[in-house]
């Protein structure tokens, strides 16, 4: 049981980079496609490690921490998310606000190294990060707060084991609306469709990809193997509450979270496959849509 | 126990001597050099006295007809005092180099007024009488507008001046009804025997109206993001940094008097907080001037502040003392923590202002390779407002958000405010990160915007060192938050019922800040460690420097930059609800446009629509009994003869 914990973070560390693998897979499946191999992100990175780097003359340490920056605050999520039944490496009253905030540390710095290059792009990628993931920090809240009054635990090491297969039968409605305003939030903290869209690099409606258009070698590296944990730990709350299973054995527990996390992986590919990217203007809407989603279920719970 | 008499006078007499010299710089630096000592005098008895528990009441000869001149100083004082006077003696350190850029004019009467307002505003926090306590509260009003006006050649600093008189004056109305009913149901104007009497609720309102407005309350907050950006830059931080939070100490203080609260206390408390919080930060990111965006920010901070106070008192009202300490230590602790990172980020905007000659963000631009120091201690202070982990922000929301945690998992009447709580703080947090995101940007990074921001130069080290003091501080709460809890947690159970449970409470949290802490620790080595193996990992690979990439355009040039308008305005868009911001454009027109233009301006809703209007209309109604007034001394010298008639048939009757 206490080395649980450690072997979850490892193995995440390890298969972060399957995720968008996974969701690449998917688009290539609807698009009748063959699409590239699951494992692409484990040659980019490795390709990105390998390589130098070309630096803007107008940016400082800032653009250089952070990417750093960003890994080492995905990597704290990280430590506090819980797969399966077992306690997450860090755990303690309130470490969901820790959580949460960690994620505003990574997009802090990351805002902050685009800004530094002084490109009129990259100004324009960091405005609407920082509009839209202020809109979806009140959902991503106000569900927590559901599945906190659900289970009567401020950590997510307790509350998201606490969620069980009864419980789903006692208040159903509740918990999926959560899981969809989660699910909202999901897709838009990871940059996908429908509110960024993860191909392009130059198009002026891109949020995340024109985020990090001057970073190269290394620095790039550091930041699409964040992006993956990201995803993973932001994954793991969605796979918490959908695959309820409490087994007791810690590692069928864990492979069922796992499967969880393919199945979320493959909702987002899903979503992206049938969905358009909506226009900017909507974009806050379906934000507040997600907190209101959020809100409704606060009125159900219990 | 003498100490704080004797900061206070330090303060009093090296104002007094600054006043009389004649050369800058030696007014300076007895100015600047008694505040340091005063404050150093003060942080020891507020220290000593927060260390060892031991509150102390001092009676001093007064020879007023009323009120007397006693001091006194438990923990709730002394936290207070402390987070005040360790900013003061700072700014003031900040100031000796600051003020060197006003050559040519005489700083006596600034250091003298500066010291005043140290001086009172320690008188106001150790006052035990309410005479006292008036007289204080009115000579830092008074200190803090002569401050403002300080450069009373400009239009706009003498406006400023004028709508922080009248507010601080309007303000002063309620405290006065409230310490008149406090002390008739009391029957004096010693703070240790005051008792609600029959109004508790009325008392509470009072106290709501009167501390609101020095402390900033929506939509008592008009005057700050006047007065505050028309001051020096360390006076600014001073007055945003903890001026204010004398209304804040005020309130708090006030609870101690009126006994159990209701329910709705705590929901006035909440309401207040949500909409300051939400409606500040709102503001504040519609602005380019950057001291006032951070005057709206002080707003959004009361606002947090208050939100804490609220969840406390909830916490009481509904008998968890959990909730209620975690709620009063939350609030509490971020008046330190705002003190520390508000103070920092106005001397920051400071060498700004200092250097480039501007105060509009949008004239900035790339001063982190001009001003690497100030640079990296404002992004330290942007981080820590941001309430972002490993800074000393997130420690007191932290608190606050554990404690609406805890409230929310209870019956319905509790959660409700609790989850307002949550949903505000969570928005203000988005919100605060995308404000500073702009403010540190645009400032700091890029490419400058103007001729003066490419000639920019560091600040002086006296201001470097206050600076990093500060930036220090910050970092260090967030690094070693248990020890910051000690510090506040004394001045939480003054607030708190049941000093016991508190105690237990408290200890809990210190728990949990622990591993917050362990986790903040974590993540800053964690990102230097990344750095260093990034560097590894560069060594003996080709690093190149060249332009930013520009998707072939050949002739880039710092205009085309993202300005701070342009980066808020996705935000200021989405709420343009709750915003009046006006735009004047003139857009490019024919086939060879010549002139085009773009300007944009957020007036104060408040100001504009509710204060200026109801303030018309009283000139209005009062300029109609302009005829009393005549101008002449015979026809003033009959209403004298007619009132002092009618007094004395009065007394006949």
């Amino acid at each position: 049981m206490t080395v649980a914990p450690l072997v979850h973070f490892l193995l995440a560390l390890a298969l972060a980079p399957l995720l968008p693998g996974i969701i690449n897979k998917v688009k290539a499946f609807f698009a009748g496609r063959q699409g590239p191999p699951v494992a692409q992100l484990y040659y980019d990175l490795w390709k990105l490690f390998g390589k130098g780097a070309t630096y803007s003359q107008t940016t400082t340490w800032v653009f250089r921490l952070g990417p750093p920056a960003g890994l080492a605050c995905a990597a704290v999520a990280l430590a506090v998310a819980p797969l399966g039944s077992a306690p997450a490496l860090l755990h303690f009253p309130g470490d969901l606000v820790l959580f949460c905030y960690v994620f505003g540390m990574m997009r802090f710095a990351t805002i902050l190294a685009a800004l530094d290059t002084g490109s009129a792009f990259e100004g324009m990628g960091a405005s609407r990060e920082a509009a839209f993931s202020a809109l979806a920090e009140p959902a991503l809240f106000l569900a927590l707060v559901v599945v906190c009054r659900e289970t009567d635990s401020l950590s997510l090491s307790t509350m998201l084991p606490a969620v069980s297969a009864a419980k789903w039968a006692e208040t159903g409605p509740a918990l999926a609306l959560a899981a969809a305003a989660l699910f909202v939030v999901f897709l838009a903290e990871n940059c996908r469709i429908p509110v960024d869209d993860p191909n392009t690099h130059l198009e002026l409606t891109m949020i995340h990809e024109v985020m990090v258009l001057d970073h190269g070698g290394p620095d790039l590296g550091l930041i699409l193997y964040a992006a993956a944990l990201k995803m993973w730990t932001l994954g793991l709350l969605l796979a918490g509450l959908v695959a309820p299973v409490n087994t007791g054995r810690w590692w069928v527990d864990a492979l069922v979270g796992l499967a969880g996390l393919a199945v979320v992986a493959v909702a987002a590919g899903v979503v992206e496959s049938i969905m358009a990217r909506l226009r900017l203007i909507r974009v806050p809407r379906l934000l507040v849509v997600a907190t209101a989603l959020a809100a409704l279920a606060m009125f159900l719970v219990r | 126990m003498m100490l704080v008499p004797i900061a206070i006078v330090l303060f009093a007499a090296s104002g007094l001597a600054a006043l009389f010299i004649a050369s800058p710089r030696w007014s300076s630096a007895v100015g600047a050099g008694g505040a340091v000592a005063g404050a150093v005098a003060g942080l020891f008895a507020a220290f000593g006295c927060l260390l060892s528990g031991a509150a102390w009441r001092l009676d001093l000869a007064w020879s007023l007809p009323i009120g007397r001149l006693c001091l006194q100083m438990d923990a709730l004082s002394a936290f207070f005092v402390a987070a005040t006077l360790f900013l003061c003696g700072l700014a003031a350190v900040y100031g000796a180099g600051y003020m060197r850029s006003y050559a040519g004019r005489r700083l006596g009467p600034s250091w003298m007024f500066f010291n005043l307002l140290a001086a009172s505003m320690t008188l106001v926090l150790t006052a035990a009488d309410s005479v006292l306590f008036l007289m204080a509260w009115e000579i830092m009003a008074l200190a803090s507008f002569f401050l403002v006006v300080f450069e009373d050649e400009r239009e706009d600093a003498r406006r400023a001046g004028r709508i922080y008189l009248i507010a601080t004056h309007l303000g002063v109305l309620p405290l006065l009804a409230m310490f008149l009913l406090l002390g008739g149901a009391s029957g004096g104007t010693d703070f240790s025997g005051f008792t609600a009497g029959g109004a508790p609720g009325l008392l509470f309102l009072l106290a709501v109206l009167g501390f609101g407005a020095k402390a900033g309350f929506i939509p008592l907050h008009v005057w700050l993001p006047e007065a505050h950006p028309a001051a020096p830059s360390h006076v600014s931080a001073v007055m945003s940094g903890v001026m204010i939070k004398t209304g804040v100490y005020g309130l708090a203080r006030a609870l101690t008097w009126f006994g159990a609260p209701p329910p709705w206390w705590g929901w006035t408390l909440v309401a207040i907080g949500a909409v300051s919080g939400v409606w500040g930060v709102l503001f504040a990111l519609a602005q380019h001037d950057l001291k006032r965006l951070l005057a709206y920010h002080s707003v959004e901070n009361i606002g947090i502040i208050a939100l804490g106070l609220g969840v406390g008192l909830l916490g009481v009202s509904y008998g968890s003392p959990t909730v209620a300490a975690l709620g009063f230590a939350g609030g509490l602790l971020h008046v330190l923590n705002h003190a520390l990172f508000k103070g920092l980020l106005f001397l920051g905007a400071g060498a700004a202002l200092h250097a480039t000659r501007t105060r509009d963000m949008d004239r900035m631009g790339g001063l982190m390779k001009r001003m690497p120091w100030t640079g990296a201690c404002f992004f330290v202070g942007a981080a820590a407002i941001s309430a972002l982990p490993p800074f000393n922000g997130f420690i007191s929301e932290f608190l606050i958000y554990v404690g609406a945690f805890r409230s929310a998992g209870l019956e319905a009447a509790q959660a409700a405010p609790a989850i307002v709580v949550i949903l505000s703080l969570a928005l203000i947090g988005g919100l605060a990160l995308a404000c500073f995101a702009k403010a540190a940007g645009m400032v700091f990074l890029g490419e400058p915007r103007a001729e003066e921001a490419a000639r920019a130069h560091e600040a002086g080290w006296l201001m470097r060192a206050s600076m990093l003091i500060l930036a220090l501080a910050c970092a260090l709460i967030g690094l070693a938050s248990p020890l910051a809890l000690e510090l506040v947690a004394p001045a939480a159970r003054v607030l708190a019922p049941a000093p016991g449970e508190a105690v237990a409470a408290l200890a809990q949290a210190s728990a949990l800040l622990a591993r917050v802490s362990a986790a903040a620790a974590t993540l800053a080595v964690l990102a230097g460690g990344l750095w260093l193996w990034r560097g590894w990992l560069l060594r003996g690979r080709g690093v190149e420097r060249t332009v930013t990439w520009d998707c072939g355009y050949a002739r880039p040039t710092a205009r085309m930059q993202y300005t701070a308008s342009s980066f808020a305005h996705p935000m200021i868009r989405a709420f343009g609800a709750l915003l009046p911001t006006r735009a004047k454009v003139t857009p490019p027109e024919g086939l060879f446009p010549k002139e085009s233009s773009f300007h944009s301006h957020t007036p104060d809703l408040f100001l504009e629509r509710v204060f200026g209007p109801a303030f018309a209309g009283a000139a209005r109604f009062f300029s109609r009994l302009r005829w009393v007034q005549q101008g002449r001394v015979q026809v003033y010298v009959l209403y004298v003869a007619l009132t002092a008639l009618l007094l004395l048939l009065w007394k006949l009757r």
